[in-house]
């Protein structure tokens, strides 16, 4: 185990090198005439920490419960590990499950809800209480196991469910909003914590999220998931940066979007007019003129000067916001056209006389950081 | 002024609610034998209604109604609730939902004389049950009790986080032992109190047991009313004393454990 390249290593999704281990083929879930998850397919590979993110009601959490079986999939089917789930309980499946909720049973104390799971499956007493104070000591909780839940605060309570539904060793581990209850400090201590145990373990993870930074600090690969579908499947770097719709690039960090339509799409030089007046992108194949599209700039990607700046797009403005925010500042810039860019700067140490609120400036970005979303 | 006034109404209230059992409690010491007379401190009465024959025996059939009616519909009332609660594709649930709460409001008189037409007719069709006594007197209990304790045990229910019952399915607990591990003790505190409700509206009981009685099975509610027509002798007043603190007893006790929230 040791040996072995984790996931993020190896990164078998990127030529088909391994069998996938798990396999969501064409599922939908019904409620009513509503479909809360709509035909999505989905390979997961093994020792994968695979994110699903996307907002509220977007269907992911229901995608979850039914690879936990507490779902029955309208049509569709699932795989995990080459078995197919269709039909097997819940109480069956090669899965664990670690609830928003943390769902601990209120009236054991924390040994007992701990090894709750290993007894069902018919461990010795003696061996259970050995695996479960392993399990206390990885997850840090010596020293807690004879107390009951409610004695323990949000982030002991959080190591509690995690260590609980880690101790059957399961093939595959689903967490839902695994820190979605803890405070934003926590929370960060937290996420490498659950990287290091999952690397520790070699589990595959699935989580739920609704929290984009917290996807990207995690994971592996990232689905973004709206209105019940996939919009998109990457590593966290291509989900940032080559985004493949306005919802993901809107989703996904800051960003300004441009609408406009084509006006020259030739091999060497592709522009568009917007609104704002020309922007220079990178050329690419598939494209018509006069059509419709967006045009999404990060605000990192964007230059700041009060003198004019060398860059293939350049525009003026007039900064009407400063935030300040320590490691950097966001300005919001009005252009002529009306529209309000998001621009963000380092901050140098002692700046003397910064950009501040009122001033005209001159912003400029480079064709590789206008990215072209046609959806 | 809102300050003086509200004491002054609780205290009226009270008075209004508890003077005429604190008084009864009193004149079950009395000395006198007529009871409106006060003749001096005396328990008496109290020896005089444990030699009482007629008023013991229907004392010892109304506890083992009780008992045993409360324990039954505490056992259906559970398996009541857990349908109304948790299958939530059952299919009439609604329906089954809005009607559990019937026997809440019906009147007494309705449902005792609905239970009587039924078992009359019953005995000429099936030929159970026969007559009238024990057996119908309990049915009838365990049939008004189920709609109480469903209704205990249904609120202490939905207040569960379903997840709980999740994540020891997901552990691998069939939904039997999910049951018994993991819902039963969590309802447990409904289930004392829901039963201990049963009992003591089974004891109380005069209306329908009256209707749904038959010779030889007279509950204890029954012997009063009757002995009460010809005139109260005092040691009514001892045996309703005894009520009293019995009642209370069953309420502070449920009182309690509904009070102490899931955690």
């Amino acid at each position: 185990m040791a040996e072995e390249l984790s996931a993020c290593e190896r990164r078998p999704w990127v030529e088909a090198t391994e069998k996938p281990f798990v396999r969501i083929k064409g599922i939908t879930k019904m409620f009513g005439d509503l479909a809360a998850v709509d035909d999505v397919s989905l390979d997961i590979y093994r020792g994968e920490l695979f994110c699903l993110l996307g907002g509220s009601g977007c269907g992911k959490s229901t995608l979850l419960r039914m690879l936990a079986g507490f779902e029955t999939q309208t049509s569709g089917a699932i795989e995990i590990d080459g078995q197919d789930m269709t039909g097997v309980a819940a109480n069956l499946r090669p899965t664990n499950m670690m609830f928003q909720s943390y769902a601990l049973f209120p009236h054991m104390s924390v040994e007992k809800n701990v090894a709750y799971g290993l007894l069902r499956e018919g461990v010795s007493k003696g061996e259970a209480m050995q695996r479960t104070k392993d399990m206390l000591s990885l997850v840090k909780l010596d020293g807690f196991a004879s107390r009951k839940p409610h004695q323990l605060s949000g982030g002991q309570q959080q190591r509690v469910a995690l260590a609980r539904s880690l101790i059957k060793q399961p093939k595959l581990l689903l967490l839902d909003e695994p820190l979605g209850a803890l405070d934003k400090k926590l929370r960060e201590e937290t996420q490498f914590e659950l990287i290091r145990i999952q690397e520790d373990l070699g589990v595959t993870f699935i989580v739920v999220t609704h929290d984009q930074e917290e996807a990207m600090t995690l994971s592996t690969r990232i689905g973004v998931m709206d209105a019940g579908g996939i919009v998109q499947v990457g590593e966290p770097r291509e989900i940032y940066e080559t985004p493949n719709s306005k919802y993901v690039a809107d989703f996904i960090g800051s960003v300004n979007i441009f609408d406009g339509e084509v006006d020259v799409a030739a091999p060497d030089l592709m522009r568009v007019n917007s609104t704002e007046g020309p922007i220079i992108c990178e050329p690419m194949a598939g494209l018509n003129a006069k059509q419709k599209l967006h045009i999404a700039v990060r605000p990192e990607r964007i230059q700041l000067s009060r003198t004019p700046i060398e860059a293939t797009n350049t525009m003026q403005g007039m900064v009407t916001e400063v935030a300040y925010m320590g490691n950097l500042s966001v300005y919001r810039v009005q252009l002529a056209g009306g529209q309000c860019l998001k621009v963000t700067a380092a901050n140098g140490l002692h700046e003397e006389n910064p950009i501040t609120w009122d001033e005209a400036v001159h912003i400029g970005w480079s064709a590789a950081a206008s990215t072209v979303l046609v959806k | 002024m809102k300050l003086r006034f509200t004491p002054i109404m609780a205290l009226f209230g009270f008075i209004f609610l508890y003077g005429p059992i604190v008084s009864l409690v009193i004149y079950s010491f009395n000395k006198s034998k007529l009871v409106t007379v006060w003749g001096g401190w005396s328990t008496k009465w109290y020896a005089e209604l444990f030699a009482n024959e007629q008023i013991m025996s229907a004392a010892w059939l109304s506890l083992k109604i009780g008992v045993i009616s409360a324990s039954v519909a505490t056992v259906f009332g559970t398996m009541m609730a857990m349908v109304l609660v948790r299958f939530k594709k059952v299919r009439g649930r609604g329906l089954m939902g809005g009607m559990i709460t019937g026997p809440l409001v019906m009147p007494d008189v309705i449902i005792g004389l609905s239970l009587l037409l039924l078992f009359v007719a019953m005995q000429s069709l099936i030929g159970w049950p026969a007559g009238r006594g024990l057996t119908t007197i309990l049915i009838a209990h365990i049939t008004f009790n189920m709609a109480f304790v469903t209704v205990v045990v249904q609120s202490r229910l939905s207040d569960m986080d379903d997840s709980i019952e999740e994540a020891a399915l997901d552990l691998g607990a069939s939904p039997t032992r999910v049951f018994f591990d993991i819902t039963l003790p969590m309802i447990t505190p409904a289930l004392i109190s829901g039963w201990l409700l049963a009992f003591t509206l089974s004891l109380d009981d005069l209306v329908i047991s009256s209707f749904v009685s038959g010779p030889g099975a007279t509950t204890l509610p029954m012997v009063i009313f009757s002995k009460v027509r010809l005139g109260v002798s005092p040691d009514i007043n001892a045996l309703a004393s005894l009520i009293v603190l019995a009642v209370s007893i069953g309420i502070i006790i449920s009182a309690l454990l509904m009070r102490k929230k899931p955690r």
